[in-house]
């Protein structure tokens, strides 16, 4: 599970006097599924385009399964799909997957098996210029699962797709990286990358802004406590643990929730007025946020711990 | 060189089920009918002049339509609208993926650079191959038909003439093929390199050989470009250029320095392309 698969240092690549990517240090280790958040022009996809050696970094380096990013025998161990499906639009589904087996030098079973993983094997026969944007996405994503690679990267890869779509996307994805292969995914749907991704890397400006577990990255479960006065329900609860935020008024108590009766006794025991007391569900949307928002500056500055 | 077998195979796919490569092929053909037989014969039959063929007697246009001068009706369109027939269909080749995504797709595969864009010059290859073989089989049928009509001369030409003559039309339409394939691979886009490489073939060139005559180094220069080496090329094999003639068809260079220079295009457009490809940023 720890063996890097892909390892940026440094990557950095510069339009003009625009960084799009700005010292990006990524590694994405084997059989996990790694996911690439950040907003959109946050230079996700910059990365990726480097990652495959469809574009030269500036400065800095990338290193995929232990070769050069884009060199001929690291990427036929390497499926993508990047900045949606680019196919010809003349040729069915299944002719520009046999395009790409031909390029690989795959058999043709091989096309139906990528044709069927992603439910398109009903209208492989059908021209691509027809389909509909979901579908376009499916054939994309067929054409990185050509030929098993051990890498896949996935840019967007639930753009355009239904909820019933999307939902098959993330199963397909979590059954890869049961396969042993390894996923890099990127997303701007924080829910989807909480949902099926091993680690994620924040971006943001071209800057990679943290990358962890998402388990890490949520952080401790808190209990989010109204009582007054706050500076005495602080003193009380830190008691307890020496872990508490001040945010609004309000404490965020690293406690787990099986502790709340125990804290509720001791403030009402100091005479205090406890108002709430309720389980803070922090999503990885508040701490992307948090990290992406200029406003996170201002709020952390009420910090106490 | 199995790579490169592989994306020449994957290539040939692509442009084989391409309706646009049919259009290009088919209107070469249609054009050489046209200019070849239709209005030659025609004029024959009816005795009257036309653009193309007054002054000529009848017996000369009879024999235009026989199959002995096939290698002459084969070659006369390729420095005009054969030429520029097939820079649309190397820019297309070309140019048409980038704004798909599809050669962004296809450089993920694995095959080298290098190798994708070899293999694809090479499946264009066998396109304007084909397409040569398929006029010299047209011209020999409509040609042997007209001349049972006519109860003319059934000789076919002589197996050296019929080659030279399917491999000069080749060589041309080869040159203009990769010619609009760098354009295309430059220009990254179908209307753009489709627009300049028209104008380029069918007007600059034609514009720059009048400014020769006034200008000795201009006139010099006209004599290594594309449109004056395929116009020499053919004009060389007999065909009949100047205002009576077939348009585009020169006696600037002699046979040989015309063979040599389209010969060292067709090397040299590939080359560029290849480093440009290799290059670039795909974005």
């Amino acid at each position: 599970m720890s063996e890097p698969v892909v390892q940026t240092a440094g990557l950095t690549k510069r339009y003009g006097p625009r960084i799009a990517v700005d010292e990006v240090n990524l590694t994405v280790r084997r059989g996990e599924v790694y996911g690439f958040l950040g907003p959109n022009g946050a230079g996700k996809t910059t990365t990726l385009r480097m990652v495959l050696g469809l574009i030269r970094p500036t400065s800095g380096t990338v290193s995929v399964l232990d070769g050069a990013a884009g060199s001929p025998g690291v990427m036929a161990r390497v499926g993508a799909l990047v900045e949606g499906p680019g196919f010809m639009p003349y040729l069915s589904g299944r002719d520009n997957l046999r395009v790409l087996a031909r390029y690989r030098r795959l058999a043709e079973a091989e096309v139906e098996d990528a044709l069927e993983r992603v439910e398109l094997g009903e209208r492989g026969g059908d021209v691509f210029r027809s389909y509909s944007l979901g579908m376009k996405q499916r054939l994309g994503v067929a054409a990185a699962l050509l030929g098993d690679p051990e890498l896949i990267v996935l840019d967007e890869p639930t753009n355009g797709l239904d909820p019933a779509g999307m939902a098959g996307m993330r199963s397909l994805v979590v059954d890869l990286a049961r396969g042993g292969q390894t996923v890099l995914l990127s997303s701007h749907l924080l829910g989807e990358v909480q949902e099926i991704c091993h680690r994620v890397g924040v971006i943001n400006r071209g800057r990679l802004l943290r990358e962890s577990t998402v388990a890490e990255l949520l952080g401790t479960p808190r209990l989010q406590v109204r009582a007054e006065p706050v500076e005495e329900a602080l003193a009380v609860a830190r008691e307890f643990t020496g872990d508490v935020l001040v945010e609004r008024g309000e404490l965020l108590v690293a406690l787990a929730p099986e502790q709340a009766p125990q804290l509720v006794r001791a403030l009402v025991a100091r005479g205090l007025e406890v108002h709430s007391v309720r389980r803070s569900d922090r999503s990885l949307e508040d701490v992307f946020f948090e990290m992406t928002a200029a406003g996170a500056v201002v709020r952390r500055e009420e910090t106490v711990s | 060189m199995t790579t490169m077998l592989a994306s020449t195979r994957a290539d040939v796919l692509r442009l084989r089920r391409w309706p646009a490569v049919w259009v290009v092929g088919a209107a070469w053909l249609v054009l050489m009918v046209l200019f070849g037989y239709v209005f030659n014969y025609l004029a024959y039959r009816t005795g009257s002049g036309s653009f193309a063929t007054d002054g000529m007697a009848g017996e000369l246009l009879l024999r235009s339509v026989l199959p002995g001068n096939v290698p002459e009706t084969i070659t006369a369109g390729t420095p005009m609208f054969g030429g520029a027939l097939m820079v649309v269909l190397g820019a297309m080749a070309a140019s048409s993926g980038y704004g798909w995504g599809s050669w962004k797709t296809i450089l993920t595969q694995g095959p080298s650079r290098t190798s994708v864009v070899l293999g694809s010059l090479v499946s264009l290859t066998l396109a304007v191959a084909t397409t040569v073989l398929a006029s010299v089989l047209l011209a020999l049928g409509i040609a042997t038909s007209l001349a049972l009509v006519e109860g003319a001369d059934l000789a076919l030409p002589a197996a050296t003439d019929l080659g030279r003559g399917a491999g000069t039309a080749f060589l041309v339409l080869l040159m203009w093929a990769l010619f609009g394939y760098l354009l295309g691979t430059l220009a990254r886009g179908p209307a753009l390199a489709v627009g300049l490489g028209l104008v380029w073939s069918l007007v600059v060139e034609n514009l720059l050989r009048g400014v020769g005559s006034l200008l000795s180094w201009v006139d010099a220069l006209t004599t290594v470009l594309p449109g004056t080496a395929a116009g020499s090329l053919v004009g060389s094999l007999g065909a009949t250029g100047g205002p009576e003639g077939a348009p585009g068809v020169l006696d600037t260079l002699s046979g040989t320095q015309a063979l040599v220079t389209v010969l060292a295009y067709a090397v040299l457009l590939p080359m560029i392309t290849v480093l440009v490809v290799r290059r670039r940023d795909l974005a």
